[in-house]
């Protein structure tokens, strides 16, 4: 398996790679760690005519702390922010994900805001950036504009994102107030999840859940919401009572999705619903 | 690494592969599992699934096991790559070729130049117990041995006892 032939770029500034992807007119891609993107090329399920590969735009290698936003630019990799002090200390749902992401082999390359933009419906950072509000800051030659996580998810590898425009930086929301949680079944550690659920939870000092927001990933073509969920904690103590109906409910309402060797769409409802029941009981011990 | 401006079919590359500087002009397809073997006659590294699952083709890239078969030469110009040709002695074994020799971490041995660069990049002390290791190890599928004789050499060549 050979990727197709294709011509690649490697310009030094943002405004280069936006001047291809409008001169290629979708026929462009953008090459970060290629952990997605080249095994599409070996199965040649993709065939860009121009890759326009970003290492040499420093501008993207940022990952900063500024006013109580965790900024991730586009070439910075999982290993990077897995290992950084500040994602850890800022954005500890996103630090707690990312040893799930792939192998170590593959963070080491693998991108964060590739991983969003790739929009894999088993993948664990889109998933974190609908749980935590993220903000996707995105431009083409004409104009940047700024698409919040739950618009931007459209289908399964498919986002929000224009042909000619490239997805720069995601923002997160920094703060430790809330309490979070991830979790996910995989046939080995480090594969794709056959489902998996992540959630920030705030609670009162006697217990009750004063706001949360939990989401599924790897059950329904997109990363879910569970609004329904959500509802029902909201204001309540969570009482083992409480964890069966949220378990129940997460079943009930989980998309039908995927649907693969290892499992069909009720059984990744199931343990959809169990999952949540973990997380939820995590956050609130 | 220069900047590319204008995109090319063919590309000239310059990286360190095994402590020597190799140039090359390459496709822009080419991946660097390929160049590796292919050009370079460096066939230790293998190739098994081609997508990044199997971990055959593991080498270290500026000392970070990484897939070759999902990195194309031209990312891998201007960087320092190691293959298992690049950690094994002139003489004989390493100590954890060796550790793999003896407690049978291999049979036939197409996934072992995997393991041992994964092995080679990783800080044993960020691995401090056995599920850990287990861990780590789960970006290399081995369909001979079960793992057990694979984590057994592990561990004996950490110098630890299992």
């Amino acid at each position: 398996m050979k990727p197709p032939p294709f011509r690649y770029a490697r310009p030094d500034s943002l405004d280069e790679v936006l001047r291809i992807l409008d001169e290629h007119d979708g026929g462009a891609r953008v090459l970060a760690g290629g952990q997605s993107l080249i095994p599409l090329l070996n199965f040649r399920l993709a065939r860009p005519e121009v890759l326009v590969d970003i290492a040499l735009v420093d501008e993207f290698s940022r990952l900063a702390v500024e006013d109580g936003v965790l900024r991730i630019g586009a070439s910075v990799t999982q290993h990077a922010a897995e290992t950084s002090d500040e994602v850890a200390r800022h954005c500890p749902l996103l630090s707690k994900a990312l040893p799930l992401v792939g192998h170590l082999q593959n963070r080491a390359r693998g991108t964060v805001v590739g991983s969003i933009a790739h929009a894999d419906p088993s993948a664990e950072l889109p998933a974190v950036a609908l749980v935590l509000g993220a903000t996707m800051v995105v431009r083409s030659v004409a104009a940047e504009r700024t698409i919040p996580a739950d618009q931007f998810f459209l289908g399964p590898f498919t986002t929000a994102l224009e042909p000619d425009e490239m997805l720069l930086e995601v923002r997160f929301p920094a703060g430790t107030a809330a309490r979070t949680a991830i979790t996910e079944i995989a046939p080995r550690s480090g594969d794709f999840a056959i489902a998996g659920a992540a959630g920030r939870l705030t609670a009162t000092d006697d217990g009750t859940v004063a706001n949360v927001a939990l989401a599924l990933f790897g059950v329904g073509a997109v990363p879910q919401r569970l609004p329904e969920v959500e509802r029902l904690l909201e204001g309540e103590n969570v009482t083992p009572e409480a964890l069966d109906e949220a378990a129940r409910i997460t079943t009930a309402t989980a998309e039908a999705g995927s649907e693969d060797v290892h499992a069909d769409p009720a059984y990744r409802a199931r343990v959809a619903g169990e999952l949540t029941r973990r997380i939820v009981e995590e956050m609130a011990a | 690494m220069k900047p590319v401006p204008d995109p090319t079919g063919r590309l000239a590359v310059s990286m360190v592969v095994n402590g020597r500087t190799v140039e090359r002009t390459v496709d822009s397809r080419r991946l660097l599992a390929d160049l590796l073997r292919d050009d370079l006659r460096l066939t230790g590294t293998h190739l098994g699934c081609e997508h990044g699952v199997c971990g055959a083709c593991t080498v270290l890239v500026d000392g970070r096991p990484v897939r070759s078969c999902l990195m194309l030469a031209v990312q891998a110009d201007g960087r320092e790559v190691t293959t298992v040709e690049g950690i094994t002695p002139e003489d004989g074994l390493s100590p954890m070729q060796q550790a793999f020799k003896d407690h049978h971490g291999l049979q036939c041995g197409f996934c072992t130049p995997g393991f041992l660069m994964t092995l080679a990049g990783t800080e044993p002390d960020e691995h401090a117990d056995e599920e850990s290791v287990r861990d780590l190890l789960a970006g290399n599928l081995c369909r001979c041995t079960g793992y057990e004789g694979i984590v057994d050499a592990v561990m004996a060549g950490w110098g630890r006892s299992r």
